[in-house]
């Protein structure tokens, strides 16, 4: 018989484990959600997180060995967001219609996003590096980690803050606007796109057809608009 | 199926190179969004072709984040070292740009008349 030493070595090694596992991850993630009559805080993509980072840590394997498995699912996201034109195109006449609601919620939104990460964590003590990486968090990651780098900030530490940023916004915004008691589908899709872009809007899909479609648009619109934004605002931290 | 990933792939690669050789702040996959969008408001037969291929990517969203949401744990020391201040600096603000957000632009949408329809 095989060391299983060896075998596990082996396997660890190679991208077919961490590819399997990171499918399983989300599939216990995703059943869990279902279970839990789609509670947002039973967010498939932090049980999945939370569930692979475990099994990292216990194992020992350096992130980029799990990384050179899962990039395949990783790299679908582009096609993806190009995939995003679909539902964007089936609400085109209602984005139309809401032209000057996108761009006030998108500058308030936007604005309000990078301006509180900043006072909040430098009145908690954050030096400047950590204030460039996290000024543009609720930024989709390939746009953010840019943002990121061109004002010194580190730039893989703010991949795991839009991350986390993403995971919030997709587990409070349910909750919180039933609580506020906002009904238009359009406002509360168009604010989690533009506050926590992917994953917000993977969430807003979860639960209305036209609150993703809205949600798609404020991603992407924020990604510009941050890029403009956020040098300006965190001059006034400085 | 393989025409649809053909054309998705093709939006996707226009948009990389686009952005790269005009430096623009958008990312490719946001530019070939863009594309994707302008080819499937001129074509019939585009929509039809892309429509269940994309839906059905688009279906399971969530997943395409987990490799990079693992990330996080290769961060945990400096997540760490901030920890309370960095907790409520990222659950503080995204909770206020979403509330902000959704607000104004409901305001706005109340001003203007442009009335939801569900």
């Amino acid at each position: 018989m095989t060391d299983p030493f060896k075998l596990w070595s082996y396997l660890a090694s190679g991208p077919l484990l961490w590819l399997w596992a990171t499918l399983i991850a989300y599939w216990i993630g995703d059943t869990l959600f279902k279970l839990s009559g789609r509670s947002p805080f039973a967010n498939p993509v932090m049980v999945a997180v939370v569930l692979l980072g475990g099994v990292l840590l216990m194992t020992g394997t350096p992130y980029q060995r799990y990384f050179d498995g899962a990039q395949f699912v990783h790299f679908m996201l582009g096609p993806a967001t190009v995939c995003l034109a679909v539902p964007l195109q089936a609400n085109l006449p209602k984005v139309r219609k809401a032209l000057l609601p996108i761009l006030a919620g998108l500058l308030a939104g936007s604005a309000t996003a990078i301006v509180s990460v900043l006072a909040i964590a430098k009145a908690m003590g954050a030096g400047p590096e950590l204030l460039a990486s996290l000024a543009p968090k609720s930024v989709t990651a390939p746009v953010a980690i840019g943002i990121s780098q061109s004002l010194g900030g580190e730039p893989s530490l703010t991949a795991a803050l839009v991350i986390l940023t993403g995971m919030i916004g997709a587990i409070t915004v349910t909750p919180m606007l039933n609580v506020l008691g906002f009904r238009d589908w359009r406002a509360r899709g168009f604010a989690v796109g533009v506050a926590a872009h992917g994953i917000g809007t993977a969430r807003a899909f979860q639960v209305h057809e036209t609150a993703g479609a809205f949600a798609s648009i404020g991603m992407g619109l924020n990604a510009v608009l941050t890029a403009f934004l956020a040098p300006v605002l965190l001059s006034l931290f400085g | 199926m393989i025409p649809a990933l053909s054309l998705i792939l093709a939006c996707q690669l226009s948009g990389e190179i686009l952005s790269r050789a005009l430096m623009l702040p958008l990312p490719g996959p946001v530019l070939g969004m863009i594309f994707l969008l302008v080819l499937m408001s001129v074509s019939e037969k585009i929509r039809e072709v892309i429509r269940p291929v994309a839906l059905f990517i688009l279906q399971h969203l969530s997943l395409l984040f987990v490799p990079a949401g693992v990330g996080v744990v290769a961060h945990l020391d400096a997540l760490r070292e901030h920890g309370l201040g960095l907790a409520v600096a990222l659950i503080g603000s995204t909770m206020l740009a979403i509330v902000v957000g959704a607000a104004v632009f409901a305001a706005v949408a109340k001003l203007t008349g442009s009335a939801s329809d569900d």
